[in-house]
């Protein structure tokens, strides 16, 4: 579903991105981490070119990022982004933020996509806010509706950049409840946190990343019980450690 | 003329001063201000709304010809860009253009560059976030731009288009530079024709300036708050 293969970065010297090669396969979800100012949001934006790539190739749902002839609005349309920031538009309402896309894109008509829209929110938990305003949601209801916005165009893939990390504590059990309902119906994921009850339980496979470089990649058992860099062991240290 | 002020020129010439010879020759008066001001507010509108995306073209060329174009604009007095307009442009079309057209011209073209600077700073005032949301999504950069930035942009930039409109309904008296029987111009005549009440006459005017331009920033603050939506937190 997603191939890197020897992918480079750089914002202007600093070299975000060091031969980076990742495949993640149909169904699977994939835990990124790794310490503040790795390249980890770098990394998961490369993947609907929000950042584009400098070397190496890219291959996102049989097409070839960079390559001649591949859409990138199409390709977009196929994957969902979740953001750390939420970054719903305040100016619409719950529902609109959802449909704007499908109607826009999908071509959907207005009834239907309310009508699937309603379906995510009652999924997401939130079939009472419909016709709310973003600023009038907690921070969690508003990260929700961010992945029913997302879901909303039928993405093949899902990405997350820290999509707890701006939420109070007691609300990043909501979010992670639907994300792991998300994992479980086979979607195609990858999600960048620091959230480990998360990476053990749901992920199939723990990507950790230092200075732009894939320094480890392994199943969550065997990750936690047996980190092999020390970089990462030094990283598993600080987020496990209950004074975090 | 032996101390007081008389009246009575305002209220013999009031018809006169609302709209000039109308009907019986073209609308003059605050009838004329009113509609050069008008119709150079939305020319100016879209004008600078244009003017503004292009600014922020990500094509260099386009960029930079409207960037030097808002510049020149904006480092010249406006009442040169009307006689640019009145000498200049008739040559240039190969055929004479009313005054009043002329005048209207030379106020899109100044307000214009103004408020395309108002746009894109309005624009780049939207957190890069939405955009990405938006294309994130599939939506194309322009949609996103159409349905996500403006919106957001256009409702932050308002106060600032009033303050500009403001300054161009004052700047429409400058039309009777070349002869335009807008107000400031009918208030000359009937000044030159009397001799005796310039107090009250440009008195008068200036109250009259000042309900217009009160009236229109009364009005776009009734808009403002109607297109309010709950503020992002
Ligand atoms: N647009 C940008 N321009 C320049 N430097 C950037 C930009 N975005 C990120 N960086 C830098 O790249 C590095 C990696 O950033 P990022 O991918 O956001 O890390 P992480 O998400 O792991 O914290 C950081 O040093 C950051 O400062
Ligand atoms: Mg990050």
């Amino acid at each position: 579903m997603i191939r890197f293969e020897g992918v480079h970065k750089w914002f202007g010297k600093l070299h975000v991105l060091n031969n980076v090669n990742l495949q993640v396969k149909q169904g699977e979800v994939v835990v990124v981490c790794g310490p503040s100012g790795s390249g980890k949001s770098t990394l998961i934006r490369t993947i609907n070119e929000l950042e584009p790539i400098n070397e190496g190739r890219l291959i996102v749902d049989g097409m070839d990022l960079g390559g001649r002839g591949t859409d990138i609005n199409k390709l977009r349309a196929e994957i969902g982004f979740v953001f750390q920031q939420f970054n719903l538009y305040p100016h619409l309402s719950v529902l609109k933020n959802i449909t704007l896309a499908p109607i826009k894109i999908r071509r959907l008509d207005r009834k239907e996509a309310a009508q699937q829209a309603m379906a995510l929110l009652e999924r997401v938990g939130l079939a009472e806010k419909r016709d709310a305003y973003p600023s009038q949601l907690s921070g969690g209801q508003q990260q929700r509706v961010a992945i029913a916005r997302a879901l909303a165009m039928k993405p093949k893939i899902m990405l997350f950049d820290e999509p707890t990390s701006a939420l109070d504590p007691e609300m990043i059990g909501e979010v992670l409840a639907v994300m792991k309902d998300l994992a479980e119906s086979g979607m195609t994921m990858m999600v960048v946190t620091h959230e480990m009850g998360f990476a053990r339980e749901v992920s199939h496979r723990i990507v950790f990343i230092d200075h732009g470089i894939i320094l480890e990649e392994a199943n969550p058992a065997e990750f936690f019980r047996n980190p092999k860099h020390e970089r990462a062991q030094q990283f598993l240290r600080q987020v496990l450690s209950p004074m975090h | 003329m032996t101390g007081g002020l008389d009246f009575n020129v305002i209220r013999d010439n009031l018809l006169y001063f609302f709209i000039g010879r109308y009907p019986h020759g073209p609308l003059g008066g605050v009838g004329l201000t009113f509609y050069l001001a008008v119709v150079s507010l939305v020319l100016s509108f879209i004008g600078g709304l244009i003017l503004g995306l292009l600014s922020i073209s990500h094509n260099r060329v386009v960029k930079w010809v409207s960037l030097t174009f808002i510049n020149a604009v904006r480092g010249m007095p406006l009442l040169m860009v009307i006689f640019w307009m009145y000498f200049l442009w008739p040559g240039l079309m190969g055929r004479p253009m009313p005054e009043s057209q002329t005048v209207i011209l030379a106020l899109t073209f100044f307000t214009s560059a103004y408020m395309s600077q108002i746009v894109r700073a309005g624009i780049e005032g939207i957190p890069k976030g939405q955009t990405e949301a938006a294309i994130s999504t599939g939506l194309a950069p322009w949609q996103a731009m159409f349905y996500i930035v403006l919106p957001q942009g256009l409702r932050n930039m308002i106060p600032s288009f009033v303050n500009q409109f403001v300054s161009m309904i004052k700047d429409t008296s400058l039309a009777f530079i070349v002869g335009v029987d807008e107000l400031t111009h009918i208030a000359t005549q009937v000044n030159n024709r009397t001799l005796v009440f310039p107090t009250e006459i440009f008195l008068f005017i200036a109250v009259v300036y000042f309900i217009l331009c009160y009236a229109f920033t009364e009005l776009s603050r009734w808009m403002e708050k109607r297109l309010a939506w709950r503020k992002a937190i």
